[in-house]
């Protein structure tokens, strides 16, 4: 059976002004995804990765083109719509971990549920259980001062999975990583992938990444260079 | 509305110094601002007290004649007491002049009855005293005059056909009020001995009421109520008040402007916490809400710190007063030398009500920005 495409990027460009001249960060982007995908977007900084993920992600939006998430149109949502969406449906992985520094890492995995207006017991069953798949329940009561990088970045996965989300845009997370945690937090993602059939989207030039991934896309000078399915 | 809140609270309790700082300056503007309004509360409470007990009475009975602020009226400003006078104490006003050390000092001699109770001068010594004149003074025409209980001064007093007459006066008592008006230039007698002196047999300038006066319609006679007698005090009262709410504005506006400078500051420095929650599926409305509920919650944990140390003080000062030096004293009002603070709920209310409003006006002004923030700059961390 087919699968249904989850992200469709149509045509999208993007374009900033940089000192008084636009500068075209994404040009003409065609892209589809499907539910349960493990892909990257991969190339040189600059290249326009972080910029793609963040139109998908709602964070952002293209100048010209379309761009649907789960069917919604991401220029046509408000502010209001595009939370939402993201709240609901889309976890982010970014590459400095952005934990909440006074908060717990309790607390930090639970923010998103938060929002969701879960009850207590609901919150603090799924906190612990997206905690158990990242290996961190024993830390649930620290502070992210009080963790390694490695650790930080299994948080900010359990953040990211905890409302079972069906997109996770992981934004270079290995990227300030030792080789032996980029290993296990692939190793953990990849899992969650088949476990719960989350469709991850990467943004790396991390060549590790690039070994986990099903499919890679390439990225250059805002274009997509090629479009690769890996044979894992 | 739960959730910002929640995470308000525990942002500001993360922050830690930051918070602390704040809360203090904003806690000692929460104490100094109630602390001086109740000063102000307890002295027109005790002014009024003091006017009512020592001259106002339930109010007086002025001849149409008589203006109290106008000296010129003395001389005819005064009539027959009317027959039906139940629940009024007579005062007749005469102009005199009295010469302590060889000086002349221009006084007024006031008559009342020596049995009267409506007022607390203690005119009751003018009966039971031996003297052919004896008289009773307050303690700035002592202090002023340098005469003192005991002493005899000369007088001289005009009687109601205008011929000058003199006398030896006997200062039985100095009586120690803070209302002024009866002390500064007032020498106190028995109004018989007055009337006999002055030929002015049963006639009074006005008189003080008590709460037997039924108000009946008197010719001649203006009734001026109590409440109408103290507004020239609580006019002078607010006008302080006034005067003194640009200190505690000043004051507040120091600890406001110590929040709106950390509302700047968090905003600046906390892009990245700001594009997480954003990221996370927060709205801008719901940042913008948090940012301002923390600036607000600084006004409830000041309210809270405050409660700390300033009811302590506060029950302290109550019972210890606030002393008034001498010289403040000499103002002309009623003053007492201590000033008991008084703690209204209305005070307390109001000011809580001030400071939190303020608050969080000012935190919400700065976090306007939140709602034009781009969260993917946000997310870098890059300032905007």
């Amino acid at each position: 059976m087919k699968k249904e495409p989850i992200i469709q990027v149509k045509n999208a460009s993007k374009s900033y002004p940089i000192a008084g001249k636009e500068f075209m960060a994404l040009k003409q982007i065609d892209l589809s995804l499907n539910e349960g995908e493990f892909a990257g977007i991969v190339g040189p900084s600059g290249s326009g990765k972080t910029t793609l993920l963040n139109i998908i992600g709602s964070l952002d939006k293209p100048s010209q083109g379309d761009t649907f998430v789960l069917n919604k149109d991401i220029k046509a949502l408000s502010h209001k719509e595009a939370a939402s969406l993201r709240n609901f449906h889309i976890g982010f992985i970014f590459q400095v971990f952005n934990l909440l520094p006074v908060y717990t890492v309790f607390e930090n995995v639970e923010f998103a549920l938060l929002l969701q207006n879960n009850s207590a017991k609901q919150r603090r069953e799924a906190v612990m259980r997206a905690l158990k798949w990242v290996g961190l329940t024993a830390h649930a009561d620290k502070r992210p001062d009080k963790l390694s990088g490695g650790e930080s970045q299994r948080v900010a996965i359990a953040r990211a999975m905890v409302k079972t989300p069906k997109i996770v845009l992981a934004d270079e997370p290995t990227a300030n990583l030792d080789s032996e945690n980029a290993h296990e937090i692939l190793k953990t993602m990849k899992k969650l992938n088949q476990e719960l059939g989350t469709t991850f989207l990467f943004s790396t030039h991390d060549e590790k990444v690039m070994g986990y991934l099903d499919r890679t896309i390439h990225l250059r000078d805002g274009r997509i260079e090629k479009d690769v399915k890996n044979k894992l | 509305m739960k959730l910002e809140l929640n995470l308000a609270f525990k942002n500001l309790f993360g922050a830690r110094l930051r918070t602390l700082l704040n809360v203090l300056v904003l806690s000692f503007s929460f104490v100094i601002i109630i602390f001086l309004n109740s000063i102000m509360d307890g002295w027109d409470q005790q002014a009024q007290k003091d006017s009512i007990e020592w001259e106002f009475g339930n109010g007086h009975l002025i001849n149409e004649n008589f203006d109290p602020l106008d000296p010129y009226t003395i001389l005819d400003g005064h009539g027959k007491i009317p027959e039906k006078s139940i629940g009024l104490t007579p005062i007749l006003d005469r102009q005199a002049f009295i010469y302590p050390q060889g000086r002349m000092i221009s006084i007024v001699l006031k008559g009342i009855s020596s049995e009267q109770t409506i007022l607390k001068l203690p005119t009751k010594i003018l009966k039971e005293s031996k003297e052919e004149f004896p008289v009773i003074i307050g303690k700035r025409l002592a202090e002023s005059t340098k005469l003192n209980k005991g002493d005899r001064v000369q007088v001289r007093w005009r009687d109601n056909k205008g011929t000058y007459d003199a006398n030896t006066l006997s200062i039985v008592e100095v009586f120690d009020s803070n209302v002024p008006n009866i002390d500064n230039g007032k020498i106190w007698i028995d109004i018989n001995k007055l009337w006999e002196m002055t030929n002015l047999d049963n006639e009074a300038s006005y008189f003080i009421v008590d709460d037997r006066f039924e108000n009946p319609k008197l010719s001649s006679w203006n009734f001026k109520s109590q409440f109408a007698l103290l507004k020239s005090l609580k006019d002078l009262i607010n006008q302080k008040k006034t005067s003194q709410s640009i200190v505690y504005g000043l004051l507040l506006a120091i600890a406001l402007l110590a929040i709106f400078d950390t509302q700047i500051l968090s905003i600046f420095r906390r892009q990245k916490e700001i594009g997480t929650y954003i990221a996370l599926g927060m709205t801008r409305l719901k940042v913008v809400r948090l940012f301002t509920i923390e600036g607000s919650v600084y006004s409830i944990l000041a309210l809270l710190v405050g409660s700390l140390y300033g009811v302590p003080f506060f029950i302290y000062m109550s019972k210890a007063g606030f002393p008034i030096p001498p010289a403040d004293q000499k103002m002309g009002i009623a003053l007492a030398d201590v000033i008991y603070p008084v703690y209204g709920i209305k005070l307390i209310l109001l000011t809580i009500l001030t400071v939190i409003i303020s608050a969080t006006i000012v935190s919400y002004l700065p976090a306007r920005k939140i709602a034009k923030l781009n969260p993917v700059l946000a997310l870098k961390g890059k300032k905007q």
